[in-house]
C-alpha cells in the first residue's frame, strides 16, 4: 500500500531529495563555484523527470487516500512546468554568472519551488494544496530578492512576500470555511457535499479560495504585485515567474474548481468570467503606457492569464483543454521572448527600456525577425502559435454559451495588439539611436531562434501543434467528469 | 453556552483586523508581518473550532501544518526585510516605493 503511494509521488520525491542533497553537498564543498554545474544538472534532472512522467502509463492513480492525484491533467501540467523551468534555468546561467548573481541556492530554490508546483497540480486535498502552494511561494519569495544588494530586487521580494502571504491567508480562510461546511478536506468529499447541499458558508469558502488563486495567477483585480515584482527581480527570475508558476497556479485553479466544485459550475462561473474580463482589459490597457519591457511583459502576462481563465470559465472539458493548450503556448512564447530580453544589453549592462530597441533591425536582422514573430504571436496574429491558443479559448467560451465573454476577449486582444506592434515598429522603423548592442550569447540565441521557429511553424500540416490538441483533450477528460 | 458561531465570529473579526492591518498600516513593515500572522491565527481558530464541532481530527492536523508554514513564512519575511533594510536604511511602509505599481 505505502509502496504504491511512494511509487505515485516518485518524481516529487526524487526532486526534493535531490534538492536537499545538492544543498548539503554544495554547502560543504565549493559553494558558489558549483553553481553553473548545479544549474545544468538541475535542468537536466527536470528534463529527465518530464520524460519519466510522460513515458509513464496513462492511468489515473491516487496516493495517500486521495490526497495526491496522478492523472492525465497533472501529468500534462507537470511536463509543461518541468520543461519550462529547465529552459529558463539554462537561459539564466550565463546572465547570472556575468553579473555575479549565480549562487548555488538559485537552481536549488527553483527545484524546490518546482516540487511545490508539482504537488499543487496533483493536489487532491486542501492540505496537499496548501503545502504545495506554500512550498512554491516560499521558494519564490527568496528567488525574487536574489540580488540582495539591490534595492529594487529586495523591494520586489518584500512586496511579493507581503501580497503573497495575504493571498495565502485569503485562500486558507476559504479552505477553513470549506472544510467546516463540507466536513472534509478531500476534494472528492467536498464535491459530494457541495452538490448535495450548497450552503452560504461553502459559497464564502469558494469565493475566498478563488480570490487567493486569482492572486497567484495574477488575475486582475488581484494583479498589483505583478509589475513591481517583474521589474524588480533579476531578469532570469522574471522569466521564471512568467512561466512555470503561472502554469502551476492555473493548474491548481482548474483542479479545485473542477475536482472540488465541479458539481456547482454555475456558482463559480460568473466569478471566473469576471476575473477573465478584468484581467484581459486591464492587462491590455495598462501596458500601453509602459516603457520598461519587464513591466510590459508583466501586464502582458496579466492579459494572457485573462484568456486562460476564459477557457476555465467555460466549465467544460473543452474549456479545460483550451486552458491547457493556452498555457503551453503561453509558456513557449514567453520562453522565447525572455530569451531575447535576457540578451538585451548595452555596453555589457542589462537594459530593459523598450526605446533602446529602436532601429534594432539594422544591427541584427535575424534577431529582429525573431522579435517580430514573438510579438505577433503574443498579440495573436495568425498563423503564429499564439493565435491558436486564443482560438481555442474563444471557441470554448462560445460553445459554453459565454458569447459575450468571447467578444470581450477579441476586443481586449485588439487593444493589446497595440503595444506588441509598437515594439515591432521600434525595431524596424524607429529612428537611429545607440540602443542595445545586438550581440547575444549562443545559448540565448539558440533558445530564441528555436522557439521562434516553433511559434512560426507549428501550424504546418504534419506538425499540427505537435499533437498537443489530443494530449490536452485526454488530460482535460481526466479532470472534468 | 458558547457555540460554533461564537468561535467563527471571533475568527472572522481577527481575520478582518489582520486584513485592515495590512491595508491601513502606513508605519512599519513589521506590523505587516504581525497582521499576516494574525490572519493565519484566525484561520487556525476556524480550523480548531470546526474540528471540534465536526468531531474530526483533520482540522487540527491542518492547524499544525498552518502553524509550521507560518513560522517558515515569518522567517523568510524577516530575512527579506533585513536585506531590504540594509539597502534602504528604513522599513517604513511609505518608503517601499522605488517602483510604483
Amino acid at each position: 500500500m505505502i509502496s504504491a503511494d511512494i511509487q505515485t509521488v516518485m518524481p516529487e520525491i526524487i526532486l526534493a531529495v535531490y534538492a536537499m542533497l545538492a544543498l548539503l553537498v554544495a554547502v560543504y564543498t565549493t559553494k558558489d563555484a558549483m553553481a553553473p554545474l548545479l544549474t545544468w544538472v538541475t535542468s537536466g534532472l527536470f528534463v529527465l523527470l518530464a520524460f519519466y512522467i510522460g513515458a509513464g502509463e496513462a492511468v489515473t492513480t491516487t496516493a495517500f487516500d486521495g490526497m495526491f492525484n496522478n492523472d492525465g491533467f497533472a501529468r500534462f501540467a507537470k511536463i509543461v512546468i518541468l520543461i519550462s523551468a529547465a529552459s529558463v534555468l539554462v537561459m539564466s546561467q550565463e546572465y547570472m554568472q556575468k553579473r555575479d548573481l549565480l549562487r548555488f541556492e538559485y537552481p536549488l530554490l527553483v527545484a524546490l519551488s518546482v516540487v511545490g508546483m508539482m504537488v499543487m497540480v496533483s493536489a487532491g486535498d486542501l492540505m496537499a494544496l496548501y503545502m504545495g502552494l506554500e512550498l512554491q511561494s516560499l521558494a519564490l519569495y527568496v528567488v525574487a530578492s536574489l540580488r540582495r544588494d539591490s534595492l529594487k530586487s529586495t523591494e520586489a521580494g518584500l512586496k511579493y512576500f507581503v501580497l503573497g502571504a495575504l493571498s495565502s491567508g485569503l485562500l486558507l480562510y476559504g479552505a477553513s470555511l470549506t472544510y467546516g461546511f463540507a466536513g472534509t478536506t478531500l476534494f472528492s468529499g467536498i464535491m459530494a457535499a457541495a452538490s448535495a447541499d450548497f450552503s452560504l458558508g461553502l459559497l464564502f469558502g469558494v469565493v475566498f479560495m478563488l480570490a487567493g488563486f486569482a492572486f497567484k495567477v495574477s488575475a486582475a483585480p488581484f494583479h498589483m504585485w505583478t509589475p513591481d515584482v517583474y521589474e524588480g527581480s533579476p531578469t532570469p527570475v522574471t522569466a521564471f515567474f512568467a512561466t512555470a508558476p503561472k502554469v502551476a497556479a492555473m493548474g491548481l485553479f482548474a483542479r479545485v474548481v473542477h475536482d472540488a466544485f465541479g458539481g456547482i459550475v454555475a456558482e463559480w462561473q460568473q466569478i471566473v468570467a469576471f476575473l477573465a474580463v478584468a484581467s484581459m482589459f486591464w492587462g491590455a490597457v495598462a501596458a500601453i503606457s509602459q516603457r520598461d519591457i519587464k513591466r510590459l511583459m508583466a501586464y502582458s502576462s496579466i492579459a494572457h492569464m485573462g484568456f486562460a481563465l476564459m477557457g476555465l470559465a467555460a466549465g467544460t472539458v473543452l474549456g479545460v483543454q483550451a486552458m491547457l493548450i493556452y498555457m503551453a503556448i503561453y509558456v513557449t512564447m514567453n520562453v522565447g521572448t525572455f530569451a531575447f530580453i535576457l540578451g538585451m544589453e548595452k555596453d555589457g549592462r542589462p537594459i530593459t527600456d523598450i526605446e533602446s530597441l529602436k532601429s534594432y533591425s539594422k544591427k541584427q536582422p535575424l534577431m529582429s525577425l525573431v522579435v517580430l514573430i514573438m510579438m505577433f504571436s503574443l498579440a495573436g496574429v495568425p498563423p503564429m502559435l499564439g493565435f491558436f491558443g486564443k482560438f481555442y479559448v474563444l471557441r470554448a467560451a462560445y460553445d459554453a454559451g459565454l458569447g459575450w465573454l468571447a467578444v470581450a476577449g477579441v476586443v481586449a486582444s485588439v487593444i493589446g495588439a497595440f503595444y506588441y506592434l509598437r515594439i515591432v515598429y521600434y525595431v524596424y522603423f524607429g529612428e537611429d539611436t545607440d540602443g542595445v548592442d545586438g550581440t547575444m550569447s549562443p545559448v540565448l540565441w539558440t533558445a530564441a531562434v528555436v522557439t521562434a521557429a516553433i511559434v512560426l511553424l507549428a501550424w504546418v500540416p504534419g506538425i499540427n501543434l505537435f499533437g498537443i490538441e489530443t494530449i490536452a483533450q485526454a488530460a482535460a477528460e481526466t479532470l472534468v467528469n | 453556552m458558547i457555540g460554533l458561531e461564537h468561535y467563527l465570529a471571533v475568527a472572522a473579526a481577527l481575520f478582518v483586523i489582520g486584513i485592515f492591518g495590512l491595508f491601513l498600516n502606513r508605519k512599519n513593515v513589521i506590523i505587516l508581518l504581525m497582521s499576516i500572522e494574525l490572519m493565519l491565527l484566525a484561520v487556525n481558530i476556524n480550523f480548531v473550532a470546526f474540528s471540534s464541532f465536526l468531531n474530526d481530527m483533520v482540522g487540527q492536523v491542518f492547524t499544525l501544518f498552518v502553524l509550521t508554514v507560518a513560522a517558515a513564512e515569518a522567517a523568510i519575511g524577516l530575512a527579506i526585510l533585513v536585506c531590504f533594510f540594509r539597502n534602504r536604511g528604513t522599513i517604513d511602509v511609505e518608503d517601499v516605493n522605488v517602483m510604483k505599481g
